[in-house]
């Protein structure tokens, strides 16, 4: 009913669109406020306070020449794969800290990594546009560039790149404005996600059930969440003042956190379909690049560029800790497979395991 | 963040939040009855106003960011730009020289300010600056004229003011051109941008515009569930994974990161003879735990086995190879999956009710990824409603479960400074090579340690 006015009017200007989105805005957060009778920190008032917290740094991985700017962990827990601005892909095996594979890319600004679910195999790319899958050869003489598979084409850099279930398939973010599900071996692109005005930066896969969503966050300070299957936006959030960085699906599935340049990282719940957090202080300055959640999903890891990684106590909305090392951004972090410990990245050229 | 803001108006957008930011925080620090306690100094002759010292741990980070963007400046060493935890003093700098006002530093102004100097005082120019003042002498030689002017005219108007004022004048003054020049590349704090060219985007606004209405009409007509009753599921859900949470309340026998000891991955690992009892407890959390856990998903498949349904299983396991699998081998594996579990007289047929198997069968004459999606759906709900809630009241979970073992903690060394040795462990890579190199083993020993293969 509604689509078929919308298709009868007229050389539709755009100032009458926007008007009429802007008023399509205004019932939507209505309708949504109407079912919010309760705030987080309200519902966690019974909870126990979380005890002092101490993490520390617990390896420090040295080796690349440049700013990290992302990494990501293997199944196995202990290896993890990481990309940096002078165009080296490196895989470590985190707990020796020892090097295992190298490979160099023929572009600078490696934004996007990623490891294959069963180990096999790496995922990178950045400014050349692309995302490319490089095979895991434990033969030292072979050359790892020689093997490389270019998977992705999107018409502006790679910003987040992502296995799903399986080696097979891969879940791309670009500064083209638009996500990509493509088939590995072919390289066909299987399904485009349109819908952010601005580029994408960063993109999280669901752990449900049913396995079929996914989201991303954008400049234009939305996160959208997608079918996978239909290339459809199912639901959307504007509440971010500024570009949004990273996403992640808390545990179970039924929300997720973002960072923002805004300072602030927030708590989005899929079900109730609104923003139910807000995690930021007076005294956080500069923005989140990076947002992970512990196992049991009670504290968020955030890294931020003023050098910090903060602990946020999910539930009641405090922060529980500062944790200092640093000595510049920090670009990545991720918690391990099992929890055990996290891993963050920075552009003083280390990586940093903290447990 | 992204790597596009290369245009001024870029950079600006990017740096205001924070900025904005730090303005007033620094208003709110000179309140003259909530912000920090302002000491007049004496210097000889003259009374220099504001000057103030700071001191506590995060407050001390904080500050550093201040004085690195420039918004306080130190005035015993001023070309060291850091917040020192002592008395040493600091000040304010005026709103003329913050950032988001004057932002970008011009080229002129620079030379201008370094061709005061020199006249002022021949020779105060330090290595660097002398170096960047020759730079820009060949670079925009052609309004030298105009920046030695400049600079006579600017020294003339300040030898006519009160001597305190103009020190504080050429204080802020050389603060700001440290801050926005420095010697060394500015790593640090500047933001690195790049000079790659925006491509436009490929919608016109007309029609995103007219997605996003769409959209909002779509957004509207969704069903929304009570924030009380969402709210209340993470409660629950982090209280039942509490234990489970290593960082939250540490696992046994110890967190390998912290002890340098793996006997923790060794007693969760895919192959074990006899799991943990954490780790079965989880299976009983969702079924999703269940089917995620390899040794869960084999337990599982034993006790269906047992109640002749394990084809349902089976069926959920190829219809999740054809989703995630090559889209290459997606007809001849739908075509396996038909002969086996589908057709009429199948060897192992599942039970689908009429409508989706009608449904599923008309599918299949133009088989896709999805085809199997609405069959592998409902299998998926029948296991979960009916064989494993059952499985957990069986014998072989309840066996499993008191079996299962507890780790004891391990012991703290007795020598704690003494640091066990990390253990290499074979990569994930080995196991497609030794299958692929016909038996041949070429992998080095697993307790090598230190083997690298660069």
């Amino acid at each position: 009913m509604a689509a078929q006015e919308v298709a009868s009017q007229p050389s539709d200007t755009l100032t009458t669109l926007k008007t009429e989105s802007e008023t399509l805005k205004t019932k939507l957060e209505e309708e949504r406020a109407k079912l919010h009778d309760v705030e987080l920190h309200q519902v966690a008032e019974k909870i126990e306070a979380l005890g002092q917290f101490v993490m520390k740094t617990r390896r420090t991985l040295k080796g690349h020449g440049n700013k990290v700017l992302c990494m990501d962990w293997c199944k196995d827990k202990r290896r993890i794969v990481s990309s940096s601005q002078d165009g080296k892909v490196i895989v470590w095996d985190a707990f020796t800290t020892n090097k295992e594979h190298a490979v160099t890319m023929p572009c600078t600004w490696v934004m996007a990594c990623a490891y294959a679910p069963s180990g096999c195999a790496v995922a990178c790319g950045g400014l050349d546009n692309k995302c490319s899958v490089y095979p895991l050869s434990l033969d030292k003489n072979e050359n790892l560039a020689a093997k490389k598979k270019s998977v992705a084409m999107h018409t502006n850099y790679l910003s987040a790149c992502c296995f799903t279930n399986s080696d097979m398939q891969i879940l791309t973010s670009s500064g083209d404005g638009t996500c990509a599900l493509w088939d590995v071996e072919s390289g066909q692109m299987l399904q485009s996600f349109h819908g952010h005005a601005a580029d994408v930066l960063c993109l999280d896969l669901a752990p449900s059930e049913t396995g079929n969503t996914f989201v991303s966050g954008g400049c234009d300070k939305k996160a959208c969440v997608w079918d996978m299957r239909t290339g459809q936006c199912i639901q959307s959030f504007e509440t971010h003042e500024s570009d949004i960085n990273s996403v992640r699906y808390y545990p179970s599935g039924d929300a997720f956190a973002s960072g923002s340049d805004d300072a602030t990282c927030r708590l989005y719940d899929l079900r109730a379909d609104r923003e139910v957090a807000i995690y930021s202080k007076e005294s956080i300055i500069f923005g989140t690049s990076s947002v992970d959640f512990s196992l049991s999903g009670r504290l968020l890891f955030g890294g931020y560029n003023d050098y910090t990684i903060n602990v946020w106590d999910v539930l009641k909305g405090t922060r529980v800790s500062i944790l200092f090392g640093h000595e510049n951004r920090v670009s990545t972090l991720r918690v391990s497979p099992d929890g055990t410990a996290f891993c963050s990245g920075s552009w003083d050229h280390t990586l940093r395991i903290w447990a | 963040m992204t790597i596009n803001t290369l245009s001024q108006d870029g950079v600006q957008r990017q740096q205001m939040p924070c900025l904005t930011k730090m303005e007033r925080m620094i208003i709110s620090m000179q309140d003259p009855d909530m912000g920090i306690k302002l000491r007049n100094q004496r210097l000889l002759i003259t009374v220099i106003p504001h000057k103030c010292s700071i001191s506590d741990e995060e407050a001390l980070h904080v500050g550093q960011l201040f004085v690195k963007y420039g918004y306080i400046y130190p005035l015993k060493e001023p070309r060291n730009l850091i917040l020192k935890a002592d008395d040493s003093s600091y000040r304010f700098q005026t709103p003329y020289y913050w950032m988001s006002t004057r932002w970008p530093a011009s080229e002129l102004d620079y030379a201008i300010y370094l061709a005061k100097k020199n006249i002022r005082k021949q020779g105060e120019l330090i290595e660097y600056e002398k170096e960047c003042y020759n730079a820009l002498h060949k670079r925009i030689n052609h309004t030298w004229d105009f920046v030695v002017m400049q600079a006579r005219e600017q020294l003339r108007a300040s030898k006519q003011r009160r001597k305190g004022d103009r020190i504080v004048l050429e204080c802020q003054e050389q603060a700001y051109w440290l801050v926005n020049r420095p010697p060394v590349s500015p790593e640090h704090y500047k933001l690195t941008t790049l000079t790659k060219n925006t491509i436009a985007i490929t919608y016109c606004a007309v029609k995103y515009n007219q997605i996003f209405f769409l959209s909002c009409l779509f957004f509207l007509a969704r069903n929304r569930v009570k924030s009380s009753i969402c709210l209340e599921s993470y409660v629950k859900y982090c209280e039942q994974y509490q234990p489970h949470d290593p960082i939250m309340q540490g696992c046994l026998p110890s967190n390998p990161w912290i002890t340098d000891d793996i006997m923790f991955w060794n007693m969760n690992s895919e192959t074990v003879a006899l799991p943990t009892k954490l780790r079965v407890e989880r299976w009983s959390f969702s079924f999703m735990e269940l089917l995620n856990d390899q040794m869960g998903r084999k337990e599982f498949l034993t006790y269906l086995e047992k109640e002749f349904s394990a084809e349902n299983l089976c069926f959920w396991q190829a219809c999740e190879d054809v989703r995630h699998g090559e889209t290459a081998k997606i007809p001849e594996k739908v075509d396996e999956v038909y002969k086996q579990f589908l057709a009429p007289g199948a060897s192992r047929w599942v039970n689908i009710d009429s409508k989706t198997m009608e449904k599923t069968l008309e599918g299949l004459k133009r088989p896709h990824r999805f085809v199997l999606d609405d069959a592998q759906m409902h299998i998926y709900f029948l296991m979960k409603k009916d064989s494993y809630p059952r499985y957990l009241k069986s014998e072989l979970y309840k066996n499993l479960l008191a079996r299962a073992i507890v780790p004891q903690e391990t012991k703290k060394s007795v020598f704690p400074f003494m640091r066990r040795q990390r253990h290499s462990s074979p990569s994930p890579a080995l196991a497609t090579q030794t299958a692929e190199d016909d038996g041949k083993a070429k992998y080095s020993n697993s307790n090598s340690g230190t083997a690298s293969r660069l």
